[in-house]
């Protein structure tokens, strides 16, 4: 697909934000246009009228991200809403993700040591005969599959299942609702799939309150809840975000993995060829497909001078990384795929103390992915062409719901 | 170089043991611990000044 160009726009306009893609790796024209402006900081346009910093350049995205005078506090009304879906949740229980320090840091202490490199390495053996088993699936059932359902989605599901405590039974279930809660346009069918997703895993909570359940989820309610460190709701609140970032995310990202690579060759075989640069390969998918750049939202707590700016307390600020992640003072020629390139800066997981929990177990998952997939299905190819795939938009993770392939 | 890891405000991304193995190690509860306070060797040193770069926390530090 071609690259983008950039139009010259005007410093006093506030364009609307944010805005689709129309190729599934590019990040949309409208963003080319913000960063090539050359500012740092620019004001857009949200949903509802009102007006946010978005941040273009990557150094100022980690200072702004790593500064205490920006607020994670999602039920701040100056919160920044990208869309009625984000709105809704000013109103609900905020998990981990929508707390500022101190309190951020406390629960976050309860769940590292399940993040932990070893721990994370020791679940190599167990990712690879899940990725296996979903491809035999797959070979038995095809030629032609839906890469998304048949494995982009069911392998994260299960990684993160096991992970947590989750009976995998329940999957069609809870994948549904994720994808209800993450895709919903009205905040009424947000709150609605937000409600079903805390119901079911509050009644996994009950149970195992009554029975020391497996995985972390087991562990929060026997070590913490059982302790009274932890509130109920709160708990339930961390569960949701952690069923469905640990699933919604990988999946989105091996999708786009595979088109990206299927969509330049010369790549992709540079991978086959050298299967030791799969793991720096991951960094730069990472960084060039961005698919949570919508997580970025922040609200000002006191006036910011930063970069010849002045953001004032009570505005919001919205770290697209997106837009960050090609910063071509950072990354040089920023707009290309290139596996050679070393990218661990990217800020795909964000940066300062909300930086992604899941990483670590998000990069083995696609090392195993990409490995696996590719040495077991060389022949894989496209099934519709890139332009016919219809592209989430861009107020959610960034990926597509329908991924034909075939071999 | 010396590098120093500050506990207290580490959040146990893991990025410089992943980078640094030889320099940075994660405990059991997550938190950074610091294997050589004085890295040596280019490889080494570059790889310190990476993981004090991109530790999102700012709990590594790199003096030179």
């Amino acid at each position: 697909m071609t690259e983008t160009t950039a139009a010259p726009i005007h410093q006093e306009e506030a364009p609307a934000f944010p805005s689709n893609r129309t190729c599934p790796y590019q990040i949309p024209k409208e963003y080319v246009e913000l960063r090539d402006t050359g500012d740092a900081l620019r004001k857009v346009t949200l949903y509802d009228g009102r007006q946010a910093w978005v941040v273009t350049k990557h150094e100022t995205a980690r200072q702004l991200l790593a500064d205490p005078r920006i607020s994670s506090n999602r039920q701040d009304d100056n919160f920044p809403a990208t869309s009625p879906r984000f709105a809704a949740f000013r109103t609900t229980a905020p998990a981990f993700i929508g707390l500022d320090p101190p309190e951020h840091g406390h629960k976050r202490r309860m769940m590292i040591s399940e993040f932990t490199l070893k721990r994370i390495k020791g679940m190599r053996p167990g990712v690879e005969r899940i990725v296996n088993g979903f491809i035999d699936d797959m070979l038995a059932a095809g030629p032609t599959a839906d890469l998304v359902s048949q494995f982009a989605l069911p392998v994260p599901s299960m990684v993160i299942c096991q992970l947590l405590g989750v009976p995998y039974a329940d999957h069609d279930f809870f994948q549904e609702a994720s994808k209800e809660l993450l895709q919903a346009t009205t905040g009424e069918e947000a709150l609605a799939a937000r409600k079903k997703l805390g119901d079911y895993l509050d009644g996994l909570v009950a149970q195992f309150e009554t029975e020391p359940g497996p995985g972390l989820l087991g562990t929060l309610v026997t070590e913490q809840l059982a302790k009274g460190t932890v509130d109920r709701e709160e708990l339930v609140s961390d569960a949701i975000l952690l069923l469905v970032a640990g699933h919604e995310t990988t999946a989105s990202m091996t999708s786009l993995s595979v088109i990206t690579l299927l969509e330049h060759p010369d790549q992709h075989a540079a991978l086959r060829a050298d299967p030791s640069l799969i793991p720096g390969a991951v960094e730069e998918l990472l960084r060039y497909l961005s698919i949570a750049d919508i997580a970025g939202g922040r609200v000002a707590t006191a006036d910011i001078e930063i970069d010849g700016q002045a953001i004032r307390a009570g505005e919001g600020v919205i770290i697209s990384n997106s837009i960050a992640n090609r910063d071509g003072s950072v990354f040089e020629n920023p707009d290309a795929f290139d596996v050679h390139r070393s990218a661990r800066h990217h800020i795909s997981f964000g940066y300062g103390v909300h930086q992604c929990l899941g990483q670590n177990l998000a990069r083995l998952e696609l090392e195993v992915i990409l490995t696996a997939l590719f040495e077991r299905i060389p022949t894989l190819r496209l099934a519709a062409p890139v332009e016919s795939l219809e592209i989430r938009p861009g107020t959610t993770i960034q990926g597509v719901n329908k991924l034909p392939v075939t071999w | 170089m010396r590098v120093t890891a500050d506990r207290e405000v580490c959040v146990g991304a893991g990025l410089c043991a992943m980078t640094a193995p030889t320099v940075f190690d994660q405990d059991d509860d997550g938190l950074v611990a610091v294997l050589k306070k004085e890295p040596e060797g280019a490889a080494e040193l570059s790889a310190a000044r990476q993981a004090g770069n991109i530790c999102p926390s700012g709990a590594v530090k790199i003096s030179e």
